[in-house]
């Protein structure tokens, strides 16, 4: 009787079954990495906006601070996006015939908002708020990354679930003192509190910051 | 036959169980304030036009100047510059130029006048109603006045204790 597999069969056999290994593994790694990549988070990718700011001009060029625009953000969970007025505040006098400011202009006649595209967006069940974060020394660069040297505006970190958590098992190393909350370009120097130090003046530490309810309801 | 039947229901089962997948990342969350037509348009009974609620000076201490000097640093210094002297960033980049602060005339205006300033704009100069807080507002105002002072300070006008801080 001739023999059922021709010597071929154990090469064949081999290769599927490592093949077949391979591809388990490579779905897993997939499946685990692709959603984190910054491909998918959108890192570092300048969104079409209506208008094309420049925080760099803005900010670092003219040295205008977060909040006379992102007025909110040290009272309300949302840092707000100005209103027209608020670009007419200058634009009223300055480049009054910019043909890149004509939305603004229009927006103004007609009673229009601007209606701005989201740079950085948090999943609907996140109940992220900005008032805590820079009231207890978490400045705009941990999260929303140097901004003031962003020509167009793009999303600077992943903002996952892991980014958010790293910081909330041990906020010391990602704070700093209330004078730098708004500098997106800090660098602890010698005379920066230690981490605990900075841990202990702003009451961080009485409640633990990995409770659901903290970010979840 | 009655197999193919069970396999065909419990296929479906699923493919009913999977559709409703959904990571849940939009969520059609009730917000009235998103559209105008289902913004609640009743204004309660005693309410007043937010500018026009009368708003008395909260004390003076320390804590209300350091304040203000943060306010002042973030919506006025653009055009009235750190000192005052209204050659901010936004003048030298061609605004009209504000006019100083340390002026006898303002020096003597009443806090009231600098706070409906703040509140309503003055000339070329936008209202900071929706974007500085009542409290902050005179807060700003009382920084100013401390900015006026330091522009016309002699040392005469010091404490003995003043002239020997370092």
């Amino acid at each position: 009787m001739a023999a059922v597999f021709s010597p071929r069969a154990n090469v064949i056999v081999t290769v599927v079954m490592l093949g077949a290994v391979g591809v388990v593994v490579g779905v897993c790694l997939w499946w685990f990495t692709w959603p984190r990549s910054d491909y998918v988070r959108h890192v570092g990718w300048a969104i079409q906006q209506p208008v094309p700011f420049s925080h760099q001009h803005h900010v670092a060029g003219l040295g205008i601070d977060c909040r006379f625009c992102h007025s909110s953000v040290e009272r309300s969970a949302q840092a707000s996006l100005p209103p027209t007025f608020t670009c007419m505040t200058c634009h009223s006098q300055i480049w009054t015939n910019a043909a890149l400011l004509a939305e603004v202009r229009d927006s103004l006649s007609e009673n229009r908002p601007i209606v701005w595209a989201r740079v950085t967006d948090v999943p609907d069940y996140v109940y992220f708020n900005h008032s805590i974060h820079v009231s207890k020394g978490v400045g705009c660069e941990s999260c929303h990354g140097d901004v003031a040297r962003m020509p167009l505006t793009y999303k600077a970190k992943t903002l996952t679930m892991q980014f958010c958590l790293d910081c909330h098992r041990d906020p010391g190393p990602n704070l700093r003192p209330l004078a730098n909350i708004y500098d997106t370009n800090w660098h602890p120097d010698p005379a920066t509190p230690p981490p605990a130090e900075l841990m202990r003046a702003y009451h961080i530490g009485g409640r633990n910051l990995t409770e659901c309810a903290i970010c979840h309801r | 036959m009655r197999n193919a039947a069970a396999f065909a229901v419990g296929i479906a089962a699923m493919a009913l169980v999977v559709a409703g997948c959904d990571d849940m990342t939009s969520q059609k969350k009730q917000n009235p304030y998103a559209s105008r037509a289902t913004a609640p348009g009743d204004v309660p009974s005693g309410t007043v036009q937010y500018g026009e609620a009368p708003r008395p000076a909260p004390p003076l201490t320390m804590a209300l100047l350091e304040r203000g000097r943060t306010e002042y640093h973030v919506f006025c210094a653009p055009c009235h510059a750190e000192t005052g002297d209204g050659h901010g960033m936004i003048v030298q980049r061609g605004f009209p130029a504000a006019p100083p602060l340390a002026t006898a005339e303002l020096m003597a205006a009443p806090p009231q006048r600098l706070y409906d300033v703040v509140t309503g704009g003055w000339g070329v100069m936008y209202g900071f109603a929706q974007r500085i807080a009542p409290d902050d507002r005179w807060a700003v105002v009382a920084y100013v006045r401390a900015l006026q002072r330091s522009q016309h300070m002699m040392l005469a006008d010091l404490t003995p204790r003043q002239r020997a801080a370092p």
